[in-house]
């Protein structure tokens, strides 16, 4: 392999993660991509999921993203999250009561008009995917 | 003149202005430091973001007017939506009348078009300011500058400008805020948020440059979709943008006007020391003079 691709992931708070890393793998619109060192130009709109990395020592890293945008070039890739964040600052409690909220919400929302459906289906999303990672964290 | 004892009150009234001023003065400057972290935090992103537009902008054929309403500028502008940042809480010099003076020139220029315009106002100042004079306010959010405030505030407010233009209650959306100069200079600053205006294009040329090759985009979805998507957002992220920009610059003005205070009230307190010792000399004087006058009468 021809060296490590530089990973930016910034989000209009901070930046989240600048380094170098041997592979990205990237969860977009259309399915997950990895990304190595060499990848063509792309652009994509990501959906909530998780960012994997492996950094320059070859641990895996995950961060969280809240939709956005993603940019590779052959020597960066660049995500553009509205929210994102590292597996350990995740806040497992706010996530769990958020992802029972959510659920609540969403068994009601066939009765109630006052519920956006869309929205509580996001935040479900939202909520899931960052326990998930969470769990990921307590496993190892 | 005053009496010795008022004075002294007065001086002593002053000195206690003195210590709320050097206070406030210092709660300023670490809430402009905290402001401009935010600020420095904030470009990297706006910075990506921009890049990245302009190089999609750069793709994007003729056939944009059907599918982005976003970027089409109405030809009939009648009704228009005007985001005012203020900020919450005064005691920050000229910071407030400047940014409302601008709007209210805004608003006399559009008025003489014959174009009828909604306040959104971001800031009490504001607000209190354009109801007085009973303008159409069509939105308020209070507590937002100069405080912690995160980027869904600017989606929130960019969804309600995006619904009234895309529904064709408005024609077009601007926003005045304050632009972060530097310490000593914050300038109001007109936008226009809709319409979009030519995103700034060219940047690849540029780019190309420095790095040797020119970014050709594999866009999924397609390049038109994609951008779709990434307007409303470059909305969200002027807003944002502004209220940072807005917010440092509350702090650094209410830093620079409690300066001036705390210099103002030190100056004070020289004069009146002045005024309070020459009063004195005066009485000790006139004592002496009674003395010595009941002395001279008791020899004669």
């Amino acid at each position: 392999m021809a060296g490590n691709i530089m990973l930016e992931v910034v989000t209009p708070d901070r930046s989240v993660a600048s380094e170098e890393a041997q592979i990205v793998v990237v969860p977009g619109e259309y399915g997950e991509f990895g990304v190595l060192i060499g990848h063509t130009s792309f652009l994509t709109t990501l959906k909530i999921g998780m960012l994997r990395y492996k950094d320059r020592d070859g641990s895996e890293r995950v961060v969280f993203v809240n939709g956005g945008f993603a940019e590779a070039l052959p020597n960066k890739v660049t995500v553009l999250a509205e929210s994102a964040e590292r597996r350990k600052d995740i806040d497992v409690e706010r996530a769990t009561a958020a992802l029972k909220r959510a659920e609540e919400r969403l068994a009601e929302a066939s009765r109630r008009e006052d519920i956006d459906f869309n929205r509580a289906q996001v935040a479900l999303q939202r909520a899931l995917v960052r326990v998930r990672i969470a769990e990921t964290r307590r496993a190892r | 003149m005053a009496t010795l004892k008022e004075i002294q009150t007065k001086i002593g009234a002053v000195k206690k202005t003195q210590k709320i001023t050097k206070a406030m003065n210092m709660v300023a400057a670490s809430k402009l430091r905290g402001a401009q972290e935010k600020m420095e935090a904030f470009r990297p992103y706006a910075k990506k973001f921009a890049e990245v537009l302009g190089s999609l902008a750069e793709r994007i054929e003729v056939d944009e007017e059907h599918a982005l309403p976003l970027i089409v500028p109405r030809t009939e502008v009648k009704t228009i939506n005007l985001l005012l940042m203020t900020s919450d809480r005064g005691l920050c010099g000229s910071f407030n009348t400047n940014l409302i003076a601008q709007g209210m020139k805004f608003l006399k220029e559009k008025a003489d078009q014959g174009i009828e315009a909604r306040l959104i106002c971001m800031g009490r100042k504001g607000r209190d300011f354009v109801r007085r004079r009973k303008h159409h306010i069509a939105g308020q959010h209070i507590g937002v500058v100069g405080a912690r405030f995160s980027f869904n505030v600017a989606v929130k407010v960019g969804t309600e400008l995006i619904d009234s233009f895309l529904s064709g209650e408005t024609d077009e959306a601007y926003v005045i805020f304050s632009e972060f100069v530097s310490m000593p200079r914050q300038v109001p600053t007109l936008k226009r948020l809709l319409p979009i205006a030519g995103v700034e294009k060219g940047e690849e040329a540029q780019k190309a440059e420095e790095v040797g090759y020119i970014a050709e985009h594999i866009c999924e979805p397609s390049a038109e979709k994609l951008m779709g998507e990434m307007l409303p957002k470059h909305v969200y992220v002027q807003i944002f943008g502004g209220l940072l920009e807005t917010s440092t610059s509350e702090h650094a003005a209410r830093m620079a006007a409690m300066d001036n205070a705390t210099s103002n009230c030190d100056e004070m307190v020289t004069s009146l020391s002045l005024v309070y010792n020459k009063a004195r000399q005066a009485a000790i004087t006139a004592e002496l003079m009674d003395i010595v006058g009941g002395a001279e009468a008791l020899k004669g």
